[in-house]
């Protein structure tokens, strides 16, 4: 099972922990990617995420798709938050559920390396004083 | 042939919206874009690097783009 959303609306943890859970699996992993306050030294006020959508659900897909093919994980979501963020919101949720631990964390790790690799849907870091799309410069 | 270029993140600052219209060569190839792109848009150049897309897929620079295709420039992404 393949679970696959962007959404403008708060991150719902505990409804994403309850999709990926099935007798069939002993070891549930998630990782939650959350507003962070400061980045290289300055405070930030709050984060602003834009998806290029279609394309960022089929590559999510390929991603969950891909780590099906290399590990038994039963059950892959991965959810997006879009709009404004304020600080210690959730912007991704990935969840793993597979018979045991060791599929569970290494497809939930790859997932999410993946997914800040290729899948488009961009950050911006508003300070107090300015703001820039985060990676888009040298 | 009037094609759309969608942009994104920093790309849809550089271009002033979300999308701008641009006249291709018929069989113009990514690169062929990518030159053009980079003459009318000069800032495009302090981008680290940016890929674009076809009809949701990246492509490569040698791809060729047909009329009707939706075009997407794609700057470093940065979710998670």
């Amino acid at each position: 099972m393949i679970d696959i959303k962007i959404s403008s609306k708060p991150l719902d943890i505990t409804a994403c922990i309850g999709k990926v859970t099935t007798p069939k699996c002993g070891g549930i992993n998630v990782f939650i990617g959350a507003v962070r306050e400061v980045t290289a030294g300055k405070r930030v006020v709050r984060l602003e995420y834009e998806a290029y959508e279609s394309m960022a659900m089929k590559e999510m897909e390929k991603i969950a798709i891909e780590a099906q093919r290399r590990w038994p994980a039963e059950r892959i979501l991965i959810h997006h938050r879009t709009g404004v963020l304020q600080l210690e919101e959730s912007a991704v949720v990935i969840a793993v559920a597979a018979p045991h631990r060791d599929a569970a964390f290494q497809a939930c790790r790859f997932a999410i390396d993946q997914l800040k690799q290729n899948v488009p849907i961009w950050k911006k870091e508003v300070f107090e004083d300015g703001e820039v799309w985060v990676a888009a410069h040298p | 042939m009037r094609t759309t270029i969608l942009a994104f993140g920093a790309a849809k600052d550089i271009f002033g919206g979300h999308k701008v219209e641009i006249d291709l060569p018929e069989r113009a190839r990514v690169t062929d874009l990518k030159a053009l792109l980079g003459a009318r848009y000069p800032l495009l150049a302090q981008l680290a690097v940016y890929r674009i897309a076809i009809n949701d897929e990246y492509a490569a620079d040698e791809d060729e783009i047909t009329e009707g295709d939706e075009v997407a420039v794609i700057p470093p992404v940065s979710g998670g």
